[in-house]
């Protein structure tokens, strides 16, 4: 007998991707929607707090930073950024990795060997510290960083690949196709790829979070883009330096990325059961 | 039996450590002029000389790499340019502050995930499962970094029961230790509990239950000793997570590690050190994925066997 769950796929979806869609409307519409420019200074109003407090300065909702900008203003650029950096780069990684899976999958041999050894090689190495080598190599701007991001985590894509294709290439279907004088090509569009799919697009979801999580932390420790950006980490950063006279600047932009992570993680989870109920049940 | 596994493991090692160097070697001098990323705008054409001859940049690039290669079979990354000293000196001095924040902050994560994923299993599918599993999803979209400042501003500023930064003593420890641990709880707590559930359908079990053993004994003698191995496995591909996951602790309390002493030199352009740091980790990493294999086959002897 199946006990139901507390929270369904259904509602983990919705919830997840509520908060997702209102971020990406709040990175879309971030000129419409922020009420100051986010690199407006004010310095007479430097490091006010917002709404909840009676110092508050009018027209600023959550309070101000260092500089006098307008916190929520510059949170809800923000969202372009981390949300820009995170879908690209995962993009970038489930291309190289699924291709990299598929090509070893099926071409087996010395081919496999390689391509998974170094996949093995690279999950033995952090990924944020080869992500912190190649900004400090390369420089930090907003292609590098997806650059670097994206290259950081192909491997985990390439491993859910490789082993669904390998086993795919045994079933009677793909031999038949192969029978026929189908291509790897043919093979690949025609019968991998579909399979792959659902599987791939959960991976996504889910690395879309850890992409989000890992640009903040680069831009926590400096590595990110260069100060003057509104980003996440950037707004975090700062916060933490004035942790005693400001804490709204940091809790602020930290509730922000909890908040999308959180909904990517949701709606990732939710699909997760999705396409695979028998998971669901356990 | 167990012996020749280990000596094929450290053959290994080298390797592994080898693709480490050439990563590092890539990354470091390949990506770009090393000059441009090493040596600011005010660079002197002195420093631009010294540099060349320190890198041997004049040289073809396998050569480069070669002599790389052995200076770092003796051990030698060079003197560091912003501390007195060779790189590798400056970094073996932070390596205990690193190795003893990562290891408490392991310690704390595998002892409670550990519990907190049995107690799901257990209470599967009720309130405390309920309760347990929605905090450990939450916190796995917890930036650590956050949660690091979120602790200095209730523990540290507000209540000022513990210190906000510094080293030495036990308290201040605390706060990075749990900041850490935080950042591996969850999948602890996640895999345990899904290892527990796996292992309940199993044929010896649902027998020991039929048997007429209780739920309890069930559990100690015959699900959590099996449950070890996947947790350990697991713990071994999260050695990595942890020795990542001490940079930005170490940068958040100012801890005196080989993590925040990587950060720092990226910024003073500290080649040598850069690099020393870097290997430390790499090499901290593998050294416990060995340990935690050994390990392994020295609990399940179906491994050995295998």
């Amino acid at each position: 007998m199946k006990k139901k769950r507390l929270f369904g796929k259904r509602v983990k979806i919705a919830v997840g991707g509520t908060l997702l869609t209102v971020a990406v409307l709040c990175a879309i519409f971030a000129p419409l929607i922020a009420p100051w420019d986010p690199d407006q200074q004010d310095l007479m109003a430097r490091l006010k707090p917002g709404f909840w407090s009676d110092k508050a300065v009018a027209g600023h909702i959550l309070g101000t930073d260092n500089y006098g900008r307008d916190l929520l203003s510059r949170l809800i650029y923000g969202s372009r950024l981390s949300i820009l950096v995170g879908v690209s780069s995962m993009l970038l990684s489930a291309l190289i990795g699924s291709t990299a899976g598929v090509i070893a999958g099926l071409k087996g041999g010395m081919t496999e060997q390689t391509i998974m050894r170094f996949a093995d090689a690279q999950m033995a190495f952090p990924d944020i510290l080869l992500a912190i080598l190649m900004v400090a190599a390369l420089g930090g701007n907003a292609l590098n960083l997806i650059l670097v991001l994206g290259i950081s985590r192909w491997m985990v894509y390439a491993r859910v690949v490789f082993g669904l294709t390998r086993s795919l290439k045994q079933r009677p279907f793909v031999e038949a196709a192969t029978l026929y004088g189908g291509g790897d090509f043919y093979v690949m569009r025609r019968h991998i790829i579909p399979q792959v799919a659902p599987v791939l697009i959960v991976v996504a979801t889910l690395q879309v979070a850890q992409m989000i999580l890992q640009e903040t932390a680069l831009s926590f420790l400096g590595l990110g883009l260069p100060p003057p950006a509104a980003t996440w980490g950037n707004i975090l950063a700062e916060g933490n330096t004035r942790l005693f006279i400001a804490p709204w600047i940091a809790n602020f932009a930290g509730l922000s990325i909890i908040a999308l992570v959180w909904g990517v993680n949701m709606l990732g989870n939710g699909l997760r059961e999705h396409y695979d109920p028998k998971l669901a049940e356990r | 039996m167990i012996l020749p596994y280990i000596l094929r493991r450290l053959v290994f090692l080298p390797l592994t450590l080898l693709l480490v160097a050439l990563a590092t070697f890539v990354v470091l001098r390949l990506t770009g002029n090393p000059v441009d990323i090493f040596l600011d705008i005010n660079r002197t054409p002195e420093q631009v000389e010294a540099l060349t001859r320190r890198l041997h940049l004049d040289l073809p690039i396998p050569a480069q790499f070669l002599i790389f290669l052995r200076d770092l079979l003796h051990g030698d990354f060079g003197e560091s340019l912003q501390f007195s000293g060779s790189a590798v000196d400056v970094v073996m001095q932070r390596a205990g502050a690193t190795l003893q924040l990562a290891g408490t902050a392991l310690g704390l994560a595998v002892v409670l995930g550990v519990s907190g994923g049995i107690a799901c299993a257990v209470w599967r599918d009720r309130a405390a499962d309920a309760i347990i599993s929605s905090i450990a999803v939450a916190g796995q979209s917890m930036p650590s970094f956050w949660l690091g400042m979120l602790l200095i501003e209730f523990f540290a500023l507000q209540m000022r029961w513990l210190p906000t930064s510094g080293y030495g003593e036990l308290r201040h420890l605390v706060l990075p230790a749990i900041t850490l641990a935080t950042i591996l709880l969850p999948n602890f707590v996640l895999i345990t509990r899904t290892s527990i559930i796996e292992l309940m359908s199993e044929q010896f079990v649902v027998t020991g239950r039929s048997k007429g053993m209780s739920h309890g004994r069930v559990l100690l003698t015959h699900i959590l000793p099996n449950a070890v191995n996947p947790v350990l496995s697991f713990l071994g591909i999260q050695i990595g997570t942890l020795m990542a996951g001490s940079i930005v602790t170490e940068t958040i309390y100012a801890w005196p590690g080989v993590g925040r002493l990587l950060i720092n030199s990226i910024f003073h352009r500290d080649v040598p050190v850069v690099e020393a740091a870097v290997f430390f980790i790499a090499t901290t990493i593998a050294l416990s994925n060995l340990a935690v294999d050994v390990l392994q086959m020295l609990i399940d002897p179906r491994i050995r066997r295998a």
